[in-house]
């Protein structure tokens, strides 16, 4: 919000000026008529805080899948939230994703509606995501929660209570989940969960937390109807018009943009040594085999090293909401990356997603299993076969690489992968960012968005947001899941 | 073929005896066709006498392709089922002469969950392989010893790490395994090192999945692995001799063909399956979706060929015949959980064992031709099953099973449970007009002489269900006899419930009112018991200063009736054998005794026809004094939520403050004037026509006041309605029990346990839907409190629609259709889109909101879209 906020104030181009003057006229007309009606105007520009107005905008005007589900997702819910927009870029995911929200939200399942509006508060508030807080705010609301939850979870009834402490451990250490939690849940005499009502409730939180870190990880922006999206200060005259803003002209000349820009020209050379590497990564394989011995060090320290890097400055703090306030705790990852504990590891061969986990949500909550296999599948294997400029790229070694780190950053280990190739493929910057991402996504900054792979557009940068979404969202899922069936046998 | 008459001797044999299998060993310098086989021999196995008809090689190689067309001219490719290289065939011979293998159920505890498990050719020794496990245990009679530990080293890497273990099948000392890392490994147990591990092939990228020996090729090793690919290695190289790319997902499961030398199946997780020729590694030769979502095993028949059993995450195990062109399901098993892993019975056609993935941890043999019970199960793991063997290929009594709760089972088929054993073969249904069909064995009806044939001829055996008996089902062949009791059609017994459901008010109005108009309901229908309780209910828990009651009204009405009648009833109540009650009330309530007595009785004198007269008489005794609710609660509740309250509160919650509003409804005057206007309440009414309403009215306001003490709480009543309840559920009027429930709300409810009145709730919502009373269930689910039942009609509210403009079906979300971007449902009124009631006419099929078109009807009977239709709507 922000860097929104700097952004209108800057000045703007003359050229600008001159092709919105006439629209900006009777804006400002408008505005001066003084009929005591306050017109609220959007803070930020356009859904992203990251990504020009402009190219979101474009996307689903060129694609007509893009603007049929828009229009789908329009119909359905009764506006269009800034997270679909930036997801045009991707159609294909985009679609998957909004069935299987729609069917979380809407569709037949053990939990009531509030309820669900309200785990996904729960859920978003432990990452001070206000964006997805007020929207389920608004949802919560209108399906007849009591307001008086909001107040916190101590308003919230006992059931709800007890899944708070499910809620941070997923969020933040899914690691430390045994199956006595589960068992605390399920076994409180009047106040306990049903396993389908808390395997409903263990997709919803995982998705909401996933998705808190899709919202920081492409800055969206808050709608222009919840609070903070929009302001009722007169736009001031050394500024250009609203209008054109909305028209997504404003960020263009971003001085920090141009600053970008300037950069790229430096590092032009960044997408061709990644090329160059995966090549040789795929060459090479047979060549140099690593003994064994040698491939789960190279776990250990890559997963020790993802815990050491250095997340965000604190520089830059989101001012969190008053209903997220309610729900803060000291808890975090953070406390974990200092300390430096020990995370044991879960093997992925002895308890996978499509082998496990799949079975198991899909006899208790039919069909989300498939819904959220396809979700994941989709994510996993997208692929244009471009990289930046470059055309025919297999860019499978890339993703699942991204895909791997972000699940060894949970303890999650896959015996078939070479974490060199990690190391090789990923550089610091770009770690940086998806360890921020992952475990505090509230300290996203554009800085860090911008600073990875300048080179690539930022279609592909949200693909990437996509990728880290998912692959910890089936992190999270794995641990709780793997929890449930415990308690099970 | 030099010794063609050992053929034709062998052929004839196996006819005459039907020999289960034959061993064919042979030997040629070269392989070319035509070449002469030195060593020819057969050899019967299966039962215990072997013929062994020549052997003579130690060492035999065998190119099998010419030995297979060889053999195909003579036409017994049936019968036959192994070709091996026979270098133990004196193993062999100790192993089946030796009259079987015998054994008991045992189990051992291992040190770490397993993967997967393989016996060895003789059934003597099985290998265990997981992630933190190798091992080979001896098969004793009585127990499992172990017998070698494969995981050596101090740090073992992860090639010991298993996914899938296979014993070759002819050469005993070779095995192989799957490492999760990708790698093949093979182990020579002959081997004199501490650590056996012989080849080691890391050409896959990612985590193997399976195994699988060639069963008669002896350097011939299969793997399938989650990168795509399939791998074909021979042993004495170290490379893969070829690689098969399935061009789709992950395989799951590799498996030769037992029958054909080239051809192997493998099964893929997107739901694939593909036949291979081992010698095209360029393309499949046949491939066919078999299940959705991965296909995580499959097993080839050992004797039919071209039957493929396969066994996906989508619970079923389905069998295939790929003799034919298209591969054809022949039969098909729905199991309660993803399908690990399926292996055929061994000797028994139509068997074959399966085990789950997930959740369940029982394994089931399965007849396929009977798919809907197990043959048979076993129940000894605590956790997944993650691997089963038959111990012997030629045995089928023997199973073997490894697991992840760190236990290795050897099960034998007599200790299994038989689920079919179990099940009830009775049947019992009641039909909507009170018709009771009963199937049971025809052993058990047929003694009964009242049977009478259906009309219309004997139905036992229509065409459609005739089964012929199968001597190879080992299923107990059952008839039953289906017996249709009719009850008279006069004796319209099931009107009275559907009368009361209609009639009965289960909310809506003050308690009082509730309890007396459903008293009166029951009343009319002659039913007095129930009447009587419905009217003890009100005066139970409402309040007796309550002007609800009919009192001055009645005694302004009836006031000049000489009191005389009193006395007249006191001497019925006595007459009734109630003296001693009545007695007992007297000295407790002294003062008031002569009051109470008339009151008292008239209770009782309603009750005459009622076996229940003492029961209820105790209950009369205290109904005055039972004003204890929490009036001052309810009071200001009322007040405060009178309007709002009612309006807002929707589904399951709403019970509650609508009987908070109604116990004690303070709009007396407004009461009364209602009683008088309409029939009067039916309690006065009964009063009225006993004659005695006045004393009990009169008794009812003189003594209220001094009766109304606070130690007798309505809660003091609740043993007696809970044993009312219960009473009338036992009997069978279970909407009694529930009724009674609902309007008393929040009194009762405690006083019974959840599952009790779900239970009354569950039936009397099956009562009432096949009835066809709709909206009755629907508002007993509405106000039901268990949420349990209140859920029941919030499901599958889905609607599903298709598009106006295309007819073609509407996806789950939306007011748009995909197809042809049209907003489909408008409202021919407004033109906007319909959201929720959308009403329309069946002629012409246009229509919108249901008040634009009420509306528009009302003005003109023509379309509102303009169609011309004269719209008819009912």
């Amino acid at each position: 919000m922000r860097h929104a906020t700097t952004a209108t104030e800057t000045m703007g181009h003359n050229s600008i000026i001159a092709t919105g003057l006439n629209i900006c006229s009777s804006c400002e007309q408008l505005s001066k008529k003084d009929l005591g009606i306050r017109i609220p105007r959007p803070v930020g520009s356009g859904p992203s805080r990251f990504i020009p107005e402009k190219e979101i905008l474009q996307v689903s005007k060129v694609d007509p899948r893009t603007q049929l589900i828009f229009e789908g997702a329009f119909a359905t819910l009764g506006h269009l939230d800034n997270i679909s927009l930036v997801m045009g870029f991707h159609p294909k995911y985009l679609d998957n994703f909004l069935k299987t929200q729609y069917y979380l939200l809407q569709m037949d399942g053990p939990l009531s509606l509030h309820y669900r509006h309200y785990i996904g508060i729960m859920a978003a508030a432990r990452h001070q995501c206000s964006y997805l807080v007020n929207l389920h705010v608004n949802d919560f609301l209108q399906v007849g929660g009591d307001s008086k939850w909001l107040n916190g979870l101590d308003g919230a009834p006992k059931k709800l209570q007890a899944l708070g402490e499910l809620n941070k451990i997923l969020a933040h250490r899914p690691w430390l989940l045994t199956k006595a939690h589960i068992e605390n849940l399920l076994k409180a005499e009047e106040h306990s969960w049903s396993l389908a009502e808390l395997i409903h409730a263990v997709v919803l939180l995982t998705h909401y937390h996933s998705l808190a870190s899709f919202t920081f990880g492409c800055g969206i922006t808050p709608e222009i109807h919840s609070d903070g999206g929009h302001t009722f200060r007169p736009p001031s005259l050394s500024q250009y018009c609203v209008c054109d803003i909305a028209n997504g002209n404003g960020n263009t000349n971003h001085p920090e943009e141009k600053f970008v820009n300037h950069q790229v020209s430096d590092f032009s050379g960044e997408v061709e040594v990644l090329m160059e590497r995966m090549k040789q990564l795929q060459e090479c394989r047979d060549d140099e085999e690593a003994s064994q011995e040698e491939m789960a060090t190279r776990f250990e320290r890559e997963k020790t090293e993802s815990m050491l890097v250095a997340t965000a400055e604190d520089e830059e703090c989101v001012p969190s909401r008053d209903v997220s306030r309610h729900f803060e705790d000291p808890y975090g990852y953070k406390d974990f990356s200092r300390r430096g504990e020990h995370v044991p590891t879960f093997r992925v061969q002895d308890y996978s997603w499509e082998d496990h986990g799949y079975s198991l949500v899909n006899r208790l909550y039919p069909d989300v299993g498939q819904l959220l296999d396809d979700k994941f599948q989709m994510a996993y294997n997208l692929t244009y076969n471009t990289m930046a400029t470059h055309k025919d790229v297999d860019t499978s070694m890339l993703r699942r690489a991204i895909w791997n780190y972000i699940h060894c950053m949970f303890g999650i280990r896959y015996d078939d992968y070479d974490y060199g190739e990690v190391n090789q493929l990923l550089d610091r910057s770009f770690k940086v960012y998806i360890k921020t991402m992952v475990c505090n996504p509230e300290k996203t900054t554009k800085r860090m968005y911008d600073s990875f792979w300048r080179q690539f557009q930022h279609s592909e940068k949200v693909h990437v947001n996509l990728l880290l979404m998912e692959a910890r969202m089936q992190a999270e899922l794995l641990y709780a899941l793997r929890a449930i069936t415990r308690y099970m046998t | 073929m030099r010794e063609l008459s050992s053929w034709k001797f062998c052929e004839q044999h196996l006819t005459q005896k039907q020999a289960p299998l034959c061993v064919i060993l042979c030997r040629g310098p070269t392989f070319s066709p035509g070449s002469c086989y030195d060593h020819v021999g057969l050899w019967r196995l299966g039962s215990n006498k072997q013929s062994i008809m020549h052997l003579r090689q130690r060492e035999v190689n065998i190119f099998f392709s010419h030995f297979i067309e060889d053999y195909w001219v003579v036409g017994r490719e049936e019968r036959c089922r192994y070709f091996g290289a026979m270098e133990k065939m004196s193993r062999v011979t100790t192993a089946l002469g030796s009259s079987s293998i015998s054994g008991r159920t045992m189990f051992c505890h291992l040190d770490a969950p397993a993967n997967a498990i393989s016996v060895c050719r003789d059934a003597t020794q099985v290998v265990v392989a997981g992630r933190n496990i190798f091992k080979i245990y001896s098969l004793e009679e009585e127990q499992f010893v172990e017998k070698l530990n494969l995981r050596v080293g101090r740090k073992p890497s992860l090639n010991f790490s298993c996914a899938d273990v296979m014993w070759h099948q002819m050469e005993e000392n070779l095995l192989a395994t799957a490492a999760t890392n990708g790698a093949v490994v093979t182990w020579n147990l002959g081997k004199p090192s501490r650590n056996k591990q012989d080849q080691l092939f890391t050409e896959h990228k990612r985590t193997v999945n399976k195994v699988c020996f060639h069963p008669t090729e002896i350097y011939m090793l299969l793997s399938g692995s989650q990168d795509g690919y399939m791998k074909c290695f021979d042993l004495r190289k170290k490379e893969s001799v070829s690689t098969f790319s399935g061009q789709s997902e992950s395989v799951r499961d590799v498996q030769f063909s037992m029958k054909d030398y080239f051809t192997f199946a493998a099964s893929f997780e997107n739901g694939n399956v593909q036949l291979w020729d081992i010698r095209r590694p360029d393309r499949y030769e046949r491939m066919f979706t078999a299940h959705t979502g991965p296909v995580f095993c499959c097993d080839w028949h050992p004797d039919d060929r071209g039957w493929l059993a396969t066994g996906g995450r989508d619970k079923m195990v389905k069998v295939w015949d790929m003799t034919t062109n298209r591969a054809k399901e022949i039969y098909c098993v729905q199991t309660i959980a993803s399908v690990a892993r399926v292996k055929w019975r061994p000797e028994r056609r139509w068997h074959l064992a399966t085990c789950s993935m997930m959740v369940d941890h029982n394994i089931y043999v399965w007849d396929v031709r009977r798919p809907f019970i197990p043959f048979a199960t076993f129940e000894e793991h605590k956790d997944v099953t993650t691997g089963i063997v038959w111990r012997n290929q030629h045995d089928p009594y023997f199973l073997l099973s490894g697991s992840k709760d760190s236990t290795l089972y050897q099960h034998m088929f007599k200790d299994a449970s038989r689920p079919v054993d179990r099940a009830n073969p009775e049947g019992l249904c009641f039909g909507l007009f009170g018709d009771l069909a009963f199937a049971a064995k025809e052993s058990l009806i047929s003694g009964d002489a009242n049977r009478k044939p259906y009309p219309g001829g004997d139905r036992r055996y229509p065409i459609f269900f005739f089964k012929k008996p199968d001597p190879t089902e080992q299923f107990a062949n059952v008839s039953s006899a289906l017996s249709v009791f009719e009850s008279p059609v006069e004796s319209k017994h099931m009107d009275w419930l559907v009368t009361t459901a209609r009639l009965y008010l289960l909310s809506g109005k003050p308690f009082a009112e509730l309890c007396d108009h459903n008293a009166k309901v029951a009343k009319e229908l002659n039913r007095p018991q129930v009447s009587t309780t419905w009217t003890m209910l009100r005066i139970m828990f409402s309040d007796p200063a309550n002007p609800s009651t009919p009192g001055p009204n009645h005694i302004g009405k009836l006031g000049t009736l000489p009191l005389m009648n009193s006395f007249s009833m006191k001497e019925m109540g006595a007459g009734l054998g109630v003296e001693g009650r009545l007695d007992r009330s007297k000295g407790e309530s002294r003062q008031d005794n002569l009051h109470l007595e008339p009151g008292t009785s008239l209770i009782n004198s309603n009750n005459d026809e009622n076996e229940e007269t003492e029961g209820s008489d105790g209950q009369a005794e205290y109904m005055f004094g039972d004003a204890e609710l929490d009036d001052d609660d309810l009071y200001s509740m009322e007040h405060d939520n009178h309007g709002a309250e009612y309006q807002e509160y929707t589904l399951p919650q709403e019970a509650f403050p609508l009987r908070h509003e109604i116990i004690d409804n303070p709009s007396a005057p407004e009461h009364l004037q209602q009683d008088k206007a309409d029939s009067p309440h039916a309690s006065g009414n009964e009063a009225d026509i006993m004659c005695l309403t006045p004393i009990e009215s009169f008794s009812l306001i003189s003594i209220s006041q001094p009766l109304f003490s606070p130690h007798l709480p309505a809660q003091f009543f609740c043993p007696v309605v809970r044993e009312m309840l219960i009473h009338y559920a036992e009997q069978g009027d279970v909407q009694m029990a529930v009724s009674v429930l609902i309007v008393l709300g929040e009194r009762i409810r405690k006083e019974i346990d959840d599952l009790t009145q779900e239970h009354w709730y569950m039936s009397y919502i099956d009562l009432l839907q096949r009835l066809e009373l709709w909206n009755v269930s629907n508002e007993v689910i509405k106000l039901s409190t268990c949420s349990a039942i209140s859920c029941l009609n919030q499901t599958s509210t889905t609607l599903h629609i298709n598009c106006s403009n295309c007819k073609r079906p509407m996806s789950t979300k939306g007011w748009i259709c995909d197809r042809c971007h049209q907003c489909a449902s408008v409202c021919a009124v407004c033109h906007h889109v319909v959201k929720g009631l959308f009403v329309w006419c069946q002629g012409c099929s246009h229509g919108g909101h249901l008040e634009h078109v009420m509306n528009w009807l009302k003005s003109s009977s023509h379309c509102p879209a303009g169609c011309g239709h004269l719209c008819e709507y009912t």
